[in-house]
């Protein structure tokens, strides 16, 4: 079990890997997540499943090595195994028939809005996909989402591809031009998120994000991963990990993910090498 | 202890435990209690009565014949001590180190009434030890004439209602999959009491006697999620014991609570005792510990939390509503919290935890009064006006209870649930849907790891009714 069948580098730091979890592929549904162990010393950690095979029996997980854990994880060979791996987690994303839906994703994060993107279309929705990136080479799962949208759109900090600029642009831009938005999905670091809330708020646009605290178990037993939402202490990991973004206290949850910055860079061999396409520092 | 007093005990009074020297076990987490020496447990067993009508039994949640295995003590003859212990308690060597004696056998042992108590706890540990290897299994055709018929039978969680449903099924002749959601085994056993108080190896022993029995241990499957009662059933199991356990952290919802540097009892002691963070960075979790480390509450849990943060360099200070003798902890963890230096401040309860860019910098504590006794028996607390003060802290960590965890009620909505959000059991440990028993703290909030051995044991046997009578 959880042996790695496939693995991919999609971009620079991301890397894409098929794991056998029968158990986990036969349940999981868009928006779901697992919590892995990469080695026997390793810490648990989450991550979204984004993509699943129930008959062959497996996941794909796209990973970010940003850190100790997440680079052990991606440094697994084909035909080695994770030691623990536990899921599906989560409350599964809502998927209706809402109208018109979109999708906004940066970085690592298209990979895990992918899944959703394709269940608002087979559930009737026009699907528009705006996607983010420091530069063009940083993009993946194009073609995956292309077939999923109706519209994809782009946003590259330097200009490389699409919009110079934020994705929040590009959403501004669908406003202004009259498109009908019914509900807004925003999966990718925090300001981002935070920053597409913001954007929405005041057109009284549903707003969904999938927030990413730090976690430890999982399964609602030890509350790291609580979270602000509407004035409430919720458990990310049971409650959500999706939430009306308009209720969320972001400052908060990007409070929270600091806790152990100064720490983590006293692991050996750490290959830590900026983050979230940049896009952390938004 | 003194010399004096040490030798006076040894002669006349209860045996006392050896312990590690408290400036020396606050560097460590080796186990603090290092058990009675063979003189020193035979003497001791040979101070009991022999009542003819034990009260020790009748305090004991799963009555252990604790005459019956005194007798054999007083004679130096432990494996037979075993054998009886075995006869109603799958895992003395637990329970001899975590129950509350105090309030069960011990409390009511008739030596207590002038004198001092039969040691029970620390010798039910000493016949566990000495028999390690071959534990419950000295006789493993104790339940020989009752051959289940081979069917499956599945055990959700790996705490010990599990372990002792999971042994007794086993021995009863069922093929027994056990299913646990963490990495490891074990419950609050292996993430929440840490080494020092219980160590792995104990409870590693007993695992390996399960698989012995042939139990199969299946971990990272999160019932509700990754299996539910479909799958078991279509995997052939006829029926399904739960012990899932009380794992939700319960927070006290008061300002500043998700600050950095605010933990659940849970997080911090998972963090250490199942991820290895005092480790760190051999082991890759960290944990964020300051220099003042504050604990509200006074279980086990607390102090569990306390010792665990003063092992980890720490000055810490309990913050407890009522007084010292009050606190539910044992006793025995209470005494030796103090011996390693944590300050206790008492009829207190904090407030509000104050922060500086994020990150706790103290708590807001009120002074609080104990009143009359409630319906329950225990005095009433009521804060004080007017009488905050503050404790300086970088670290706050909430040690007040738990709940029963939601994921259960979202995979099984039919599930019948009480109004404390407990699962809905019979007296046969039967829940609203057939051939679903359940036992532990999921049914009864937290609890002990007595109770819930005994449950998982008397809903083992319930299923075996369940299933001979179908
Ligand atoms: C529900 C959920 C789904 C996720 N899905 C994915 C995914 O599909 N792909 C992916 O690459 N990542 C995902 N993440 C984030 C991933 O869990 C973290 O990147 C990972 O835990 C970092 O571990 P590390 O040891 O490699 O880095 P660390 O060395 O622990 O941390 C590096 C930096 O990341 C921050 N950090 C730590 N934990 C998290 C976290 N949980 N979320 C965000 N930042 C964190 C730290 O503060 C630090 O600044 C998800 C997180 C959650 C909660
Ligand atoms: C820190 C601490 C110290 C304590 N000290 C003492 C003490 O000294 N003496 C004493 O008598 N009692 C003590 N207690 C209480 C005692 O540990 C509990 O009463 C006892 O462990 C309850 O046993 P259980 O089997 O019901 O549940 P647990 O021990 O909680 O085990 C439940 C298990 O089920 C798993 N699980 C939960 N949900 C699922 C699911 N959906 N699918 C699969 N697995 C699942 C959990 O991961 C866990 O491993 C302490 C408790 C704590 C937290
Ligand atoms: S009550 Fe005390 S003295 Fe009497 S049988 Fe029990 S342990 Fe022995
Ligand atoms: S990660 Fe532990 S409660 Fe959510």
């Amino acid at each position: 079990m959880f042996e790695i069948v496939a693995k991919k580098q999609l971009s620079n730091q991301i890397w894409q890997l098929d794991i056998h979890a029968p158990l986990v592929a036969a349940k999981a549904r868009p928006g779901q997540f697992v919590v892995v162990r990469a080695h026997d010393k390793g810490e648990r950690i989450p991550l979204s499943i984004s993509d699943f095979d129930s008959q062959a029996g497996h996941i794909t997980l796209v990973v970010q090595a940003i850190g100790h854990s997440t680079t052990d994880l991606v440094s697994l060979e084909v035909g080695e195994k994770a030691a623990d791996l536990l899921g599906p987690l989560g409350t599964p994303a809502e998927i209706d028939n809402f109208g018109t839906v979109v999708c906004v994703a940066g970085g690592v994060a298209t990979a895990i809005i992918y899944p959703e993107a394709r269940a608002f279309q087979q559930a009737g929705n026009k699907v528009i996909t705006l996607l983010g990136a420091r530069s063009a080479d940083l993009f993946f799962y194009e073609d995956e989402l292309r077939q999923c949208s109706d519209e994809v759109r782009y946003a590259t900090e330097d200009g490389s591809r699409g919009k110079q600029g934020f994705v929040t642009e590009l959403l501004q831009e669908l406003i202004d031009a009259g498109e009908q938005i019914d509900r807004v999905v925003a999966i990718g670091p925090v300001p981002m998120m935070r920053a597409v809330c913001e954007l929405t708020r005041p057109y009284q646009i549903k707003t969904v994000v999938s927030l990413n605290p730090i976690m430890v178990d999982g399964t609602g037993m030890c509350g790291a991963c609580r979270v602000e939402v509407g004035g409430e202490t919720r458990f990310c990991c049971t409650d959500g990990p999706e939430f009306d973004g308009h209720l969320v206290d972001f400052a908060a949850l990007q409070n929270r993910s600091r806790q152990y910055q100064n720490l983590e860079e006293k692991i050996p061999h750490h290959h830590s090498n900026g983050g979230c396409a940049g896009q952390c520092q938004q | 202890m003194s010399a004096v007093r040490r030798a006076l005990s040894a002669q006349t009074g209860r045996a006392i435990m050896p312990t590690q020297d408290p400036n020396q076990r606050i560097h460590n987490f080796a186990e603090v209690n290092l058990g009675l020496t063979a003189e020193q447990a035979q003497r001791e067993a040979g101070r009991c009565l022999q009542c003819k009508n034990p009260l020790c039994v009748q305090g004991c949640p799963v009555n252990v014949d604790i005459p019956g295995f005194l007798h054999w003590g007083a004679q130096g003859q432990w494996e037979g001590a075993l054998e009886v212990i075995l006869e109603t308690n799958l895992f003395p060597g637990i329970c001899g180190r975590v129950c509350p004696q105090e309030h069960q056998c011990e409390g009511r042992c008739i030596l207590g009434r002038k004198g001092e108590p039969i040691a029970i706890g620390s010798l039910e540990r000493f016949a566990a030890d000495s028999g390690a290897q071959d534990s419950f299994f000295l006789d493993k055709s104790t339940l020989a004439g009752e051959t289940g018929d081979g069917e499956k039978v599945a055990v959700i969680g790996s705490g010990p209602a599990s372990m002792a449903a999971a042994a007794e099924l086993a021995r009863l002749g069922y093929r027994v999959e056990m299913f646990e959601a963490l990495h490891e085994t074990g419950g609050v056993l292996s993430y929440g009491i840490p080494e020092f108080r219980l160590p792995k190896s104990i409870v590693a022993r007993e695992f390996a006697n399960l698989a012995e029995l042939g139990v199969k241990v299946h971990t990272n499957v999160l019932f509700g999620r990754t299996l539910d009662l479909e799958d078991l059933w279509a995997q052939d199991f006829k029926a399904v014991f739960v012990g899932a356990g009380a794992g939700l952290p319960r927070f006290l919802g008061i300002e500043g609570e998700n600050l950095n540097g605010v933990f659940s009892a849970n997080e911090f002691l998972t963090r250490v005792n199942l991820m290895g963070a005092h480790q760190f960075p051999e082991y890759e979790t960290p944990i964020t510990m300051g220099k003042k480390v504050v604990v509200v509450g006074g279980g086990n849990t607390a102090m569990d939390a306390a010792r665990t943060a003063r092992r980890l360099g720490a000055k810490v200070t309990v913050v407890y509503r009522r007084s010292l003798e009050e606190m539910p902890a044992r006793a025995e963890e209470v005494r030796h919290a103090q011996e390693e230096g944590i300050h206790f401040t008492i009829r207190s309860n904090p407030v509000k935890v104050l922060g500086r860019d994020g990150w706790v910098s103290g708590v807001c504590c009120q002074r609080m009064e104990l009143g009359d006794a409630g319906p329950d028996g225990r005095r009433r607390v009521t804060a004080v006006p007017d009488s905050f003060f503050d404790l300086p802290a970088d670290t706050f960590i909430v040690a007040i209870g738990q709940s029963p965890n939601p994921i259960l009620r979202q995979g099984l909505p039919e599930l019948k649930f009480t109004d404390r959000g407990v699962i809905a059991v019979d007296d046969n440990y039967a829940t609203s849907i057939p051939g679903v028993f359940a036992a532990g703290d999921i049914t009864t909030g937290g609890a002990t790891v007595i109770s819930a051995m005994g449950g998982g044991r008397g809903a083992a046997q319930s299923i075996h009714r369940y299933l001979q009578g179908k």
